[in-house]
């Protein structure tokens, strides 16, 4: 088969970073490719070079589409020439509606005068083709984000796509959806549609990749043929951090639970925008030295509990008490909780968690700036030498710790939103999706950092999707549904099954 | 070596690109005014024109980086000026009392009136600032009665129009003033100094030791020059020692303590700064109150520069102030804006003012062209901002 896509000795460099060196990497027509590599490893950089995001004359080498040199300067020109991006953070108006979201941009029109009766008829087309049957005059904002991928989707195949390139789509998806989404690809690709993905996930890479192409610090490492039986995770983990991981969940020496230090009881949190109960009747339990997971389906109420217990009201009425080691407390704001020792690293970093214009040792320090402070006059040395110890400590990819945040790779981010909140030096920390975006080998790194707090004598409560790491690292599972508990499993009990039974009653 | 300025220069265009513009200003206009621009008289008069327009830039810098505006500023400041006067005129109050109760009351102002309708009851700023601004333009009338009131005090009006006491006089030289500038050079390069060790020492980036050389005398003769040129005339004036000091003391609370760092971090994101432990609330508060008080400083500084108060006076301040901000790289999406800049800003503005003055430019060209430079200031900033991020 021939290469419908093939960039030549790609190099890109940022100010202090070579983000790619010398890159080759060829897509054959009409497979599914998947790219993967560490945290930084270039993998988003590439793909921006090749959607004109970097304009011609930003990088060196050459990207040779169906046989021709492209010279790219905008987004634009790549989309005439059939390549569409879908982007990690969704890029849907919420105010409107589906279909004139899919279509905002190119809408029909005759001039200047939209077509809304044409419109609206292609765009129940386009949704036919990614098996969504929602109403195309929902609002966007009224969808889950597993939909809103979806629409994505069908924007871009309304645009008559020859090329989808799919920056981690899944990342935020749960499992339900991932297949979905998976399988759409696979539907895709017979209408002969080729597509690039970027993923994490691993398992989903092996179940669909036709060719995978590992990066390794902006350098092509291989590909690896599926048909040749070449796709196996523990190469693909070997060519991707360079080392063998044996154990994807590390061990832990002998488990010691204190008293309990966090209980929640009767909690209920009504949102005054929705009109309804978010959070119903949860009685919440974690004891020193332990890992508790909180499972469940998106929407199922986990992130709205966790900011309601960290003071993070908004427009919540609350209801229920809080206990710290047996003592009733209440927070009306965050910063109670923080004072109490609690810490929430929040799910979506770039929405809440991070101040992106800022740079890594400002993020970092936020939370607790009066402990590098005298008399509130910060002290910029010693804000230097916390930074740095972070950096090191957490592995942080980045050429200095006066690089805004806005300017690492996702994942690199994530340890910098993990870095700011253990500076706060908390006795709960909250970890609201941790490793969503995160190489295998940064995930490790931070189920080995969960074990030493722990090992300490903090608690870590852990928010998740994925069932894998909520059973391989929870001592205790909790399960919620519809702002409920609906089940409460010793780890030894907890299987995939009985959670996703819990998961949907 | 011309190499490392060039790309000095290119990659922090931003931050220099107004002191840049400043001094073409001020170079096209010495020339087109045959060199009238730059004597000490102009200068010194260019200062005190400026002050009371810089404070309020200062202040609402803040306001801007917090993502809000502030309209109310300019007729807040006529206001209180005018309760300043009567305070004097009137009650025939020291003003060591009238300022710190004008101020006090600005405070309040800012703190109750726009603090509480921003912060608790989410009234958009623009709203909540434009309604008092009628407001106080109402009041204004009211309490001068339509008239013009005198403040009848010297000192008072020293303020806007004396010049600091000298100990000695030298060849004509205003001695305490030359003193007081060799101290700031030596404390800013003492200052530089020091941070740059800092710097090594962590292995933070810094410019070559030429560079830095350069940069230090560039910035000491600049300073000099402009010392010895009001040295040689009255010496410094109160407002500009007034000035300097608020910009010190802004400049300080923004880069140096917590609180700075948490408005900034508002601005920046403020959900992210919520969930950091701190009140966003508690910030607006605090950021309007300073505005306030600012505005009452305003206000003072410019009864004092007339002597008394109008009826109209602080009309369009507020324009004049934002234009200044913003010309001084203040970014209108929040988070980012420098006090310092802000300052210069101003300067920019009030020095276009005061050129087209010499240059007998009609009043309605006046406003044209300050117009434009605002536009062209924020495109240059809006520019450079995508340029350093598409390269980055
Ligand atoms: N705008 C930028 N300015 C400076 N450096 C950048 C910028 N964008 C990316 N980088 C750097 O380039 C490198 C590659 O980043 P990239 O986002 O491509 O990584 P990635 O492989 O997508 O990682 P992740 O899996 O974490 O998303 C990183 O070191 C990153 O810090
Ligand atoms: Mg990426």
């Amino acid at each position: 088969m021939k290469n419908i896509l093939e960039m030549r000795n790609i190099t890109k460099e940022f100010p202090g970073v070579k983000a790619l060196d010398n890159v080759n990497f060829q897509v054959k027509e009409g497979e599914i490719h998947c790219l993967v590599g560490e945290n930084g490893a270039g993998k988003s950089t590439l793909m921006k070079v090749l959607s004109g995001v970097y304009p011609h004359g930003n990088y060196d080498g050459d990207i040779v589409l169906n046989g021709e040199v492209q010279k790219f300067a905008r987004i634009n020109d790549s989309e005439k020439k059939g390549i569409a991006i879908i982007y990690q953070e969704l890029a849907l108006v919420p105010e409107m509606s589906v279909y004139e979201n899919i279509f905002l941009g190119h809408e029909f029109h005759k001039k200047g005068i939209v077509n809304w009766h044409s419109t609206r008829v292609e765009a129940i087309k386009m949704l036919e083709k990614v098996n969504l049957s929602v109403h195309p005059s929902t609002k966007v904002i009224d969808l889950g984000v597993g939909v809103q991928q979806l629409i994505e989707i069908a924007k871009a195949l309304s645009k008559d796509v020859k090329l989808l390139i799919l920056d981690e789509p899944t990342a935020s998806l749960n499992e339900d959806d991932s297949e979905n989404l998976l399988k759409l690809l696979k539907d895709l690709k017979k209408e002969g549609v080729t597509s690039i993905m970027i993923s994490h996930k691993l398992k989903e890479v092996i179940a669909i990749a036709d060719t995978v192409t590992v990066l390794r610090d902006g350098k092509t490492i291989c590909s690896l043929d599926a048909s040749k039986g070449e796709v196996v995770e523990k190469d693909i983990i070997k060519y991707m951090v360079g080392r063998e991981i044996n154990d994807i969940f590390p061990k832990r020496e002998n488990k010691k639970f204190g008293d309990v230090l966090l209980e929640v009881k009767d909690w209920s949190a009504f949102d005054k925008n929705l009109g309804r109960h978010v959070v119903k009747n949860v009685n919440f339990n974690i004891r020193e030295g332990e890992i508790v997971g909180i499972a469940g389906l998106m929407g199922a109420g986990r992130t709205e509990f966790a900011h309601s217990i960290f003071g993070n009201m908004k427009e919540y009425g609350l209801t229920g008490e809080i206990f710290i080691k047996g003592k009733p407390v209440k927070h009306n704001h965050p910063s109670d909780a923080i004072k109490n020792g609690l810490a929430y690293v929040s799910e979506d970093r770039k929405g809440d968690g991070l101040i992106l214009i800022q740079d890594v040792k400002q993020n970092i320090t936020l939370a607790n700036l009066n402990k590098i402070a005298k008399r509130t006059v910060i002290d910029k040395h010693e804000e230097v030498i916390v930074a740095e110890g972070f950096r090191q400590s957490l592995n942080i990819k980045t050429p200095s710790i006066e690089q805004k945040v806005n300017n690492l790779s996702g994942g690199n981010q994530q340890k910098v939103a993990i870095g700011k909140w253990l500076f706060v030096e908390p006795n709960v920390l909250i970890l609201d999706e941790p490793t969503r975006g995160i190489d295998v080998g940064a995930k490790y790194e931070i189920y080995t950092l969960m074990n030493e707090l722990i090992a300490k004598g903090m608690s870590v409560i852990m928010i998740s999707s994925e069932l894998p790491e909520v059973l391989g690292m929870s001592d205790r599972v909790y399960v919620m549904a519809e702002g409920k508990l609906t089940g409460e499993l010793p780890i030894e009990e907890a299987t995939q099954e009985k959670i996703m039974e819990m998961a949907t009653l | 070596m011309f190499k490392e300025l060039r790309a000095a220069l290119s990659e922090n265009i931003r931050d220099y690109g107004m002191y840049i513009a400043l001094a073409v200003i001020m170079v096209i206009f010495t020339v087109l005014t045959d060199g009238l621009f730059l004597t000490p008289r102009v200068l010194s008069d260019l200062i005190d024109m400026t002050g009371y327009i810089a404070v309020l830039s200062v202040g609402m810098t803040l306001v801007i980086v917090i993502r809000h505006i502030d309209l109310s500023v300019g007729y807040v400041a006529g206001f209180l000026g005018a309760i300043s006067a009567i305070l004097s005129f009137k009650l025939g109050w020291s003003i060591w009392v009238i300022i710190p109760a004008t101020l006090a009351l600005g405070a309040m102002i800012g703190m109750f009136w726009t603090g509480t309708l921003v912060a608790r009851l989410k009234v958009p700023a623009f709203v909540a600032t434009l309604a008092a601004m009628t407001i106080f333009r109402g009041l204004l009338i009211k309490v001068t009665n339509s008239e013009t009131i005198f403040t009848g005090n010297e000192a008072f009006n020293a303020i806007g129009n004396g010049y600091i006491p000298d100990i000695a006089k030298v060849d004509g030289f205003h001695i305490l003033t030359i003193i007081i500038g060799v101290l700031a050079v030596l404390a800013f390069v003492f200052m530089e100094i020091r941070n740059r060790k800092k710097l090594i020492q962590y292995k933070l980036r810094v410019s070559s030791m030429p560079m830095f050389i350069i940069k230090l005398a560039f910035v000491a003769s600049v300073v000099m020059f402009f010392i010895f040129k009001l040295a040689s005339f009255k010496g410094l004036s109160w407002t500009a020692i007034i000035v300097g000091v608020v910009v010190f003391i802004y400049n300080f609370i923004t880069k140096n303590t917590t609180l700075g760092r948490h408005i900034y971090a508002v601005g920046g994101n403020p959900e992210a700064a919520e969930l950091s432990g701190i009140s966003v609330k508690f910030i607006t508060y605090v950021v309007f109150a300073s505005m306030g008080m600012l505005a009452a400083l305003s206000g003072i500084l410019f009864t004092a520069r007339l002597q008394s108060a109008t009826p109209t006076a602080g009309m369009g301040f507020e324009l004049d102030a934002i234009a200044g901000a913003f010309v001084g790289g203040t970014s209108a999406s929040g988070g980012v804006g420098k006090v310092t800049g802000s300052i210069i800003g101003a300067l920019v503005m009030a020095s276009l003012s005061k050129g087209m003055d010499l240059m007998n430019v009609g009043v309605s060209y006046q406003y044209i062209i300050r117009g434009l430079v605002l536009v062209v200031a924020v495109i240059f900033d809006v520019q450079t901002r995508n340029m350093k991020s598409k390269k980055a």
